[in-house]
């Protein structure tokens, strides 16, 4: 195994507490803060996180305002470049970060609550619940939900983040279903989950109490999944010209660079950065699930 | 057999069912009169024309008759092939619009699907359990499931065809060609195809190539693959029987993730404005051309039941027991 010495991961990973006799979480760290994929991974997803979140702050003027000399490559004053209109690409950067955070959180989120839910109910309950649940999650999983949600949000007239947020996390959940599902129908007959049943306590307790605590980590990345799958979501609904009205997002810049034909006049530092931050945040959430799954999987640690 | 051919039959007839009812709920429920809006894009400039639109797209939306009515003639007409007529390209239906659509896509999908997951499942069954290709080609994997459809479509044109002239940036073929069997248009054909298929391509290359690597990993701890190992079977062996093992959850991941196939070729489509379903579903969203949107919408979800029946025939071949494998989304 190698250690990356330095990696900011690491500082995080060593200042949480040592629970007294809690050796599994113990165990756990040790083996998280020997894992590259995961530290590797995750610090990417925090200098993004924090370029969205501290990076607007630093630039005075908004994304969408003519600040610059028009076509500009990139340079000392304006580090990305600036579109046709003399618009700061690195202001829209930083903005479009953000928005693509809070659409994936979001969207990412809700389809996390809708899935597990649903799964958990299927597999913990049984019988003809099972039945309807899992015809109801295959049917969405067959409908192609990109298509949907393109004739569905096309009919919006008012477009907002929260609205693509939601619309992304109705139709994204049901392989997240199904995969909470087969696992709770293995956990719920286990003999701890039949005491508790005897106990009398309700279904809803039994299954935040006895069943999801069981499978927490395989819940962790399956919202890390459902996270980098919404951003991906929204980039493409962004292009497609279904994105937030007069918002900024790193999908729309790519439909306005191709829309303005950068490509054409080529205008790199128009479609490269925006394109190269979906990829690089989607890609380190995936290398960093790969991470956790080592992490908390004994069977895949390389030794 | 029979059982698990019904059971799926019956999901794709359920799905059929909702797929055409929400595309009649979608303009009846949401905020906003359809017809004028949808018109109101469309500049028509000649009065007349207008009002003879507005009393035709009146008649099919039918809003003044009750809810239960509205929904069955939108299936009569639905059995008839009715679609309606394009606002954009009025008074063309919407059926012959698309139907001039699809085989670009289809041509366009099809071989990147079919040669993206034999390959994609040839390096990941590589890649497996092998230290240095795991940790160079994985990631490698994972950039490239990350990577959005239509960047990728950007990078490749900016790369291939604006800076190295290779081949065209835009376009099915050649305006100054006219459609025929002639070497000269097919290969045109072929070097306005090549840009579309090779994004779609290695994108949908990285997730197969992962799947794959995972399935591998998880076969090889199985008993089957331990016992041969301590019966002394050589690596080969050992390895050729995981691989057809692990082939079946990818068989059923192709039914998965082709949704999200779909949509890549949508993308991709648009951005090297290839004359298939993507580019034109960009069109009508531009003109608020809602019944071409709707009626590529119908013909998307009807191709996705098809193939998706035929995944499932090729899954009872495959493997006589008919399990339904559980697998995990990578994207």
């Amino acid at each position: 195994m190698s250690n990356i010495p330095g990696a900011p991961g690491a500082a995080d990973g060593a200042s949480a507490p040592e629970a007294v006799g809690e050796r599994k979480v113990s165990e756990t760290l040790h083996f998280a803060r020997r894992n590259p994929k995961l530290l590797i991974g995750s610090s990417i997803v925090l200098i993004l996180l924090l370029t969205g979140l501290i990076g607007p702050l630093f630039v005075d003027h908004g994304p969408n305002e003519y600040v610059g000399p028009q076509s500009q490559p990139p340079s000392s004053e304006y580090w990305f470049g600036t579109t046709t209109f003399g618009q700061d690409i690195w202001a829209q950067f930083v903005h479009g970060l953000r928005s693509t955070f809070f659409t994936g959180a979001l969207g990412g989120g809700i389809a996390f609550v809708v899935g597990t839910t649903i799964g958990f109910v299927a597999g913990y309950k049984g019988g003809i619940v099972d039945e309807i649940l899992n015809m109801l999650t295959n049917v969405v999983l067959v409908l192609p939900g990109m298509v949907v949600l393109i004739v569905a949000v096309a009919y919006l007239d008012v477009r907002g983040l929260l609205v693509q947020a939601l619309f992304i996390g109705l139709t994204s959940w049901p392989w997240a279903a199904r995969a909470v599902r087969s696992q709770a129908l293995s956990l719920a007959t286990r003999d701890y989950v039949d005491l508790a049943r005897l106990s009398g306590r309700r279904t809803w307790r039994i299954i935040t109490s006895e069943v999801a605590p069981n499978m927490s980590s395989y819940l962790v990345m399956s919202f890390i999944l459902l996270f980098g799958g919404a951003i991906l979501i929204a980039a493409g609904l962004d292009f497609i010209g279904l994105g937030p009205a007069g918002g900024v997002s790193l999908g729309l810049m790519l439909e306005n660079a191709v829309g303005w034909s950068a490509l054409q006049l080529g205008m790199w530092w128009w479609f490269i950065p925006p394109g190269t931050g979906i990829t690089v945040l989607v890609g380190s959430m995936y290398i960093l699930n790969v991470g956790l799954d080592e992490v908390f999987n004994p069977k895949l640690r390389e030794l | 057999m029979w059982r698990y051919m019904g059971r799926k039959i019956g999901i794709y007839g359920i799905t059929f069912v909702v797929a055409v009812t929400i595309n009649w709920m979608i303009p009846r429920f949401m905020p906003g009169d359809p017809v004028s809006s949808m018109l109101s894009r469309a500049s028509i400039s000649d009065p007349e024309a207008l009002e003879r639109m507005t009393a035709y797209y009146n008649d099919v939306f039918g809003l003044d008759t009750p809810l239960h009515q509205q929904y069955f003639s939108f299936w009569a007409g639905l059995f008839r092939g009715d679609l309606g007529i394009s606002v954009w390209l009025y008074p063309e239906p919407v059926t012959d619009i698309i139907l001039r659509a699809v085989p670009f896509t289809v041509g366009l999908l099809l071989p990147a699907i079919i040669l993206s997951w034999i390959i994609g499942n040839r390096f990941g069954a590589f890649a497996a359990r092998s230290k240095i290709l795991d940790n160079t080609l994985l990631p490698i994997g994972y950039i490239l499931t990350a990577t959005p459809y239509m960047w990728i479509a950007l990078l490749l044109a900016w790369a291939l065809a604006v800076n190295g002239g290779f081949f065209p940036t835009a376009g099915g073929y050649s305006f100054a060609l006219t459609p025929s069997f002639s070497w000269v248009f097919i290969s045109n054909l072929l070097s306005h195809w090549f840009l579309p298929f090779l994004s779609m391509f290695v994108v949908a290359l990285g997730g197969w190539a992962i799947g794959m690597r995972n399935m591998i990993i998880y076969e090889l701890e199985a008993d089957y693959s331990n016992y041969l190992q301590a019966l002394g079977a050589p690596r080969r062996l050992i390895r050729r029987y995981a691989f057809r093992n692990a082939m079946l959850p990818q068989i059923t991941g192709l039914a998965v993730q082709l949704g999200t196939l779909i949509a890549g070729a949508l993308l991709t489509e648009i951005v090297f404005n290839y004359p298939g379903l993507g580019t034109l579903m960009l069109n009508s969203l531009n003109n608020r051309d809602f019944f071409l949107l709707q009626g590529i919408f119908l013909f998307v979800v009807i191709g996705v039941l098809i193939a998706n029946f035929i995944i499932d025939i090729i899954y009872v071949l495959v493997d006589p027991r008919t399990r339904v494998q559980m697998t995990g989304g990578s994207s």
